[in-house]
């Protein structure tokens, strides 16, 4: 039996837990629906041209993992970002782990997906906004069908949420092939700001396939910061689907950081509904190897005078491949609109390849779009400049690719974050010096 | 200190220093003059380890010990410096951080220790005052936007820092009006010892009148074809090289 066939009925046997009256059956019933006429994608489908699932799709993954598995913190405490206080949600194989997580409903609330579905209090916010940004693609709507777990986060109108909240999904390896499929949801209020850490991480080399579906709602003036640190297990693959609905004024970034997986893909997806929004969308990629690495943006200008600025570096190494396609929709109402895209690569092997393409649909015609992407080498004059200074070949290498991603990381809010980053690209690349800039 | 016996290297397939003999002892200053195209940079990138180069012929020795094999690294960690005649922009590194990796990769490879941080800002403040750079400039990225002149002090300034054993400086005065030649020469004044050695590259006179040499070499067409005391400068400069091309060629 094959994945897909697999999934479809293993649906039917989670039908029968559900309640039959919540108007989330209708949405899941559609959502499977919709995944079955869809199926998997293709590389025959344009967006996925360049990133083939084929080679991930053929594991035998449990849908529903057996057993709970209780993780010690002092074994999985480099995951997280320890150095600083933080709300902490915390999954092991899709289920949640209370002991490792720190949630409250103290003016806002840091939970569960689970309780947030199943308890009559959120059901207001659950209606107004579950699926509500999320699009009907295959594998948002696969993720739809069985959302059952994740983080649910609801900040109140003008609240400042000091500390950060992680989370964290971990898959213990306890399952010889696991498929997760996390869904979170993200309501911010009028004028509130938050920022959120989000990683995957698999304990073994068990294969590992998660398709997670994360919406966000930006509402009034509310200032939203994501970060997603992508460093896991060249076993484990990733189908990262996120949807940020913005309202006027509403700030949004999202910085995706790329150095592990075996597949990753991310769908990344902003809505500009009001006007005088500003969205960001920031990646850096570094991968060797056989890894792929594909970055599938969209920014939606809906409205009159907003702003999307978007800044992905990706450095590719031995056999790696990346692929980064960036559209820009530009709507006839959205006069005004500023919208800047760069990427920009680096090869440093014959053998690693990008696909990049920066894809523009503009009807508006009072606009200033820009686009840019360069792919190139490693400057041989500036190699010999540093080396002349003593600095051996692979630290000056290390650190032109660092001083390469700087721009990326400068706009990253929370030092801890920066410093860990740095950290795994020093690691990544081999070296062990401070990058300090 | 530096030995060059009959030296031949080429560029692509291209020959280009075609049997150069030199000595440089400890204490001295060389400068090393000739017309555009006589192979002086090329000299300089050869010594320093440039890897494009191809030694053909010959050895150059640091101290008895042929670094013919040896990377561009560890070439500086010998202590080897190269003053570019066009210093590289690096944008996302500041001249701070680059100049404390170079030090502290250097200290690696002698077996040392990182230099403490408080020796280490302590050490870029006395020798930033000493070529008149501002605080500020250091924390921009290396070279990036830089006036020639700056990146001409920024040059000098990491010589000061990193105090090699051989400095070779390849057409520093190029770009450099006479106040930044004055306190690039001072610095180079100051930093000169009975244990270390300077070779000038220079097109021109001017800046030897600063930078005082030993012995001057004019090269041609890859040869040292003619060598005497600084006097032989202020004869080139008023003369040009197209005499020394012909009792070359005569």
């Amino acid at each position: 039996m094959d994945l897909k066939d697999k999934i479809v009925s293993s649906y039917l046997a989670f039908e029968d837990h559900l309640d039959d009256n919540s108007p989330l059956h209708d949405i899941r019933n559609q959502a499977i629906k919709t995944f079955e006429e869809k199926g998997f994608p293709t590389k025959k489908e344009e967006a996925w041209k360049y990133t083939s699932l084929k080679s991930i799709l053929n594991q035998d993954y449990s849908v529903f993992p057996k057993q709970e598995n209780a993780l010690e913190y002092r074994d999985v405490k480099k995951y997280f970002i320890h150095d600083i206080d933080s709300y902490k949600i915390v999954f092991v194989d899709g289920r949640y782990s209370s002991h490792l997580s720190q949630t409250t409903h103290d003016g806002i609330d840091v939970c569960l997906m689970s309780s947030a579905l199943s308890k009559p209090k959120y059901r207001i916010v659950i209606e107004n906004y579950f699926n509500k940004a999320a699009t009907k693609d295959s594998l948002s709507s696969l993720n739809t069908a069985f959302a059952g777990e994740g983080a649910y986060i609801h900040i109140r109108k003008n609240k400042l949420v000091e500390k950060p909240i992680q989370i964290l999904h971990f898959c213990s390896g306890n399952e010889s092939a696991l498929m997760l499929q996390p869904r979170n949801l993200i309501v911010v209020d009028e004028n509130a700001h938050v920022q959120i850490i989000e990683r995957h991480q698999s304990l073994t080399d068990n294969p590992v396939l998660t398709n997670s579906v994360t919406e966000i709602f930006a509402n009034k003036r509310a200032i939203v910061d994501y970060y997603k640190v992508q460093n896991d297990r060249e076993t484990a693959s990733l189908i990262d689907n996120t949807f940020i609905s913005q309202k006027q004024e509403s700030h949004c970034s999202v910085h995706t950081f790329s150095f592990g997986g075996k597949l990753t893909r991310n769908n990344l997806n902003f809505f500009q509904k009001g006007e005088r929004i500003d969205s960001t969308l920031k990646g850096v990629t570094i991968i060797g190897n056989k890894q792929h690495v594909d970055h599938n943006t969209l920014v939606h200008h809906i409205e009159p005078n907003c702003e999307s600025h978007q800044d992905y570096k990706g450095i590719f190494g031995d056999n790696a491949t990346g692929v980064f396609n960036g559209k820009v929709v530009v709507e006839k109402e959205a006069q005004k609109a500023n919208a800047f895209q760069a990427n920009n690569n680096i090869l440093i092997s014959d053998k690693a390849s990008i696909n990049t393409k920066p894809q523009l649909e503009i009807f508006a015609d009072d606009v200033k779009c820009s686009h840019g992407c360069t792919i190139g080498q490693l400057d041989e004059s500036a190699m010999f400049y540093m080396r002349s200074r003593g600095i051996p070949e692979k630290e000056a290498k290390a650190l032109l690719m660092y001083a390469f991603s700087n721009n990326v990381l400068s706009s990253v809010k929370i030092p801890e974050i920066k410093q860990r980053i740095t950290k795994i690209i020093a690691n990544k690349l081999g070296v062990n010096i401070g990058f300090d800039l | 200190m530096l030995k060059i016996n009959n030296l031949h290297a080429s560029v692509e397939d291209k020959s280009i220093l075609r049997g150069i003999n030199l000595e440089v002892k400890p204490g001295e200053v060389h400068a090393i003059m000739g017309p555009n195209g006589s192979g002086k940079s090329t000299l300089a990138s050869v010594i320093a380890g440039k890897e494009e180069y191809e030694v053909d012929k010959g050895e150059i020795l640091l101290e008895g010990e042929n670094i013919d094999e040896l990377a561009a690294e560890e070439r500086a960690h010998k202590g080897i410096f190269l003053s570019f005649q066009y210093p590289v922009e690096i944008p996302g590194v500041s001249v701070t951080n680059f100049i404390k990796t170079a030090i502290n990769e250097t200290r690696k490879a002698k077996g040392l220790e990182d230099m403490p941080a408080n020796e280490m800002l302590k050490l870029i403040r006395e020798k930033s005052e000493l070529l008149e750079i501002d605080r500020k400039f250091l924390s921009r990225s290396l070279n990036e936007g830089f006036s020639g002149g700056e990146k001409k002090r920024n040059e000098i300034f990491q010589m000061a820092m990193l105090e090699p054993k051989l400095a070779i400086l390849d057409e520093t005065d190029s770009g450099l009006d006479i106040d930044a030649l004055r306190i690039v020469a001072n610095g180079v004044n100051k930093l000169k010892s009975k244990d270390n050695a300077v070779i000038v590259i220079t097109h021109y006179q001017r800046l030897l009148d600063y930078i005082v040499p030993d012995f001057v070499h004019v090269l041609h067409n890859g040869r040292i074809v003619k060598s005497g005391p600084k006097e032989l400068a202020h004869e080139l400069e008023e003369k040009g090289y197209d005499w020394i091309k012909e009792e070359v060629n005569a």
